[in-house]
């Protein structure tokens, strides 16, 4: 009843029979309840990565199944899914459309999964909420409505983003390491908007990080991914007691190997 | 003066094909070139059809539908097989060459005598050119309202968007291959208009009239945005239709200068190669240029 996603078994490798072929993800199985909030870490080429991405529906998977609100979204293309998913890009250019105003890339993001016509793209009554919304970013952004987005800096982009990403409220939030481009400062900004909104808005929401100490901080249950495969799987109590030694203890006894990513333990 | 005035007139028909080429390769980000083959075809549509003693309106009607299927033959092709889309561009502007005959039955097709738009405007009591610039002004106008009304619905919106940024877009549920589809088809339904305006101007159709149609439509965006800096859609398109006159005044004064009419494509040529190359060229010349702060700080 209360569950939000259901990952079943998912497979994904690319460049298939060729000598670089890849298998990334290797039978994921996950589910998830309303209002989860999950952080997952990983090293590189653990599949994290892929694994939002097959999610969000960039590619087909090549084996599995996933249900969103006990709806089979596994074949349904990525624009289809937007019905359901919002995500947050690392890469703060990739969120917003440089070349339309704040406002207009709003106007995109309030029609997310919902059919386009020929009304006017920005209606009175939403320019009231997007100004209400911005304000709360506390950025000053809601009096530049009619500014293009590409004279943001990155941190204002990215919270531009985010609360593009949460306007409309979707059934599941999609974060991939979308501070770890900014600087410490603006990346503190951000992660505290993004468990602000998340809270506020009680979202679903699976965050990428590949910060040890962050992926502890924030969200209720968190998964360690390596080598295609979900290794360490902590929630409630036990995740609010973990700390950096003992998530680097359970991914040794879970793995039968040690982090050796200076990133991944330093942050 | 009068010649000065004539080259505006003109400007202005050809502005219409510079809005088309516009919406392509500024708000699509495509190279189109399906433009060398739409233009002629909106000419062979019109010409045809008042030869055949259809009124103009739907004679120039039926020339930008024709456009948008022009339009949409790339689109498709780019979208939905997946051509890069100088590839589509080209395949659809060589394929429309055989059309464009079959539509014409001839090489170039003569329609003096034949009511046209702009000769409905001299009947009014108008020399040729003042017909033509009313023609034009009226036919920019209109177009360009359309389009800034058009761009500020919610399609038009996720149109713009999905030019800019294409995994945004579909991260917001826009289907970004029939947004595509949608500006392909408006963009050469322009750029068949532009054909059709200015066949009634000059009185014939050719079947090589679409050549260097692209660079002329470039060159008259470039020279808009080499003037005027960050614009909002309706006055970047106001600028465009500056860009076009300025363009056919630039046409004239090198003709004035007794330079072979042949030579004019070459001319073309190198003014949109050093209207493209301009940013790269001023970047190795630091001196000469402003330096522009980036980044700067958050909030």
């Amino acid at each position: 009843m209360n569950t939000a996603l259901e990952l079943t078994d998912i497979h994904k490798s690319f460049e298939v029979g060729t000598v670089n072929e890849n298998h990334v993800l290797k039978g994921i199985s996950l589910t998830i309840q309303k209002d989860d909030f999950i952080t997952i870490i990983g090293g590189n080429g653990a599949g994290k990565s892929t694994f939002l991405n097959s999610i969000a529906g960039n590619f087909p998977i090549d084996k599995g199944y996933i249900a969103i609100d006990q709806v089979d979204i596994t074949r349904t293309p990525a624009y289809e899914r937007a019905k359901y998913i919002s995500r947050v890009f690392q890469d703060a250019k990739m969120g917003t459309a440089t070349r339309l105003t704040i406002e207009e890339n709003l106007a995109v993001a309030w029609k997310r999964g919902k059919k386009r016509g020929f009304a006017r793209g920005i209606k009175e009554s939403q320019r009231k909420i997007f100004k209400e919304e911005l304000t709360k970013l506390d950025l000053g952004l809601e009096n530049r409505l009619k500014m293009e987005v590409g004279l943001l800096s990155g941190g204002q982009r990215q919270a531009l983003t985010l609360l593009m990403a949460t306007i409309v409220p979707p059934n599941l939030l999609l974060l991939d390491e979308h501070t770890a481009a900014l600087d410490p400062k603006t990346s503190e900004m951000v992660m505290n908007l993004t468990d602000r909104i998340i809270k506020e808005k009680k979202l679903t929401a699976l965050m990428i990080t590949h910060n040890m100490e962050q992926a502890i901080q924030y969200g209720n249950r968190l998964i360690m991914m390596n080598n295609g495969q979900i290794v360490v799987d902590v929630s409630g109590a036990e995740k609010q007691q973990l700390t950096v030694p003992d998530l680097l203890n359970l991914f040794k006894k879970n793995s039968g190997q040690a982090v050796t990513e200076d990133a991944l333990i330093l942050g | 003066m009068n010649i000065i005035l004539s080259s505006i007139s003109q400007g202005l028909l050809w502005s219409i094909m510079a809005i088309g080429v516009y919406l392509t390769f500024r708000i699509l980000d495509v190279a189109d070139l399906t433009t060398e083959g739409s233009f002629p075809l909106g000419a062979a549509i019109c010409g045809s059809l008042l030869v055949n003693g259809i009124s103009p309106w739907i004679a120039t009607l039926l020339a930008f539908i024709g456009g948008a299927a022009a339009g949409l033959v790339s689109g498709y092709l780019h979208v939905k097989w997946r051509i890069p889309a100088l590839l589509a561009g080209i395949i659809t502007m060589t394929g429309l060459y055989s059309i464009n005959l079959r539509i014409m039955g001839q090489a170039n097709l003569y329609i003096l005598g034949e009511g046209t738009l702009i000769q409905s405007v001299q009947d009014l009591g108008v020399s040729k050119t003042v017909a033509v610039l009313i023609v034009g002004t009226l036919a920019v106008t209109l177009v360009i309202g359309l389009l800034h009304l058009f761009f500020h619905t919610e399609i038009g919106l996720a149109i713009r968007s999905t030019g800019d940024n294409h995994a945004m877009s579909e991260a917001n549920g826009i289907r970004t291959g029939s947004m595509k589809v949608i500006g392909y088809m408006l963009g050469n339904g322009l750029i068949a208009l532009s054909g059709a305006l200015l066949t009634q101007n000059n009185g014939f159709a050719d079947i090589s009239m679409g050549i260097g149609t692209i660079v002329i439509g470039l060159a008259s965006i470039i020279i808009a945005e080499v003037f005027f800096h960050r614009l909002t859609l309706a006055k970047r398109l106001l600028t465009v239709v500056l860009g076009s006159i300025v363009y056919r005044l630039l046409l004239l004064l090198v003709l004035e200068m007794n330079v072979d009419p042949q030579d004019l494509k070459l001319f073309s040529a190198i003014l949109l190669a050093i209207a493209l190359g301009l940013p790269a060229i001023q970047s190795r010349l630091p001196k000469l240029t402003s330096t522009k702060t980036k980044g700067g700080s958050l909030s």
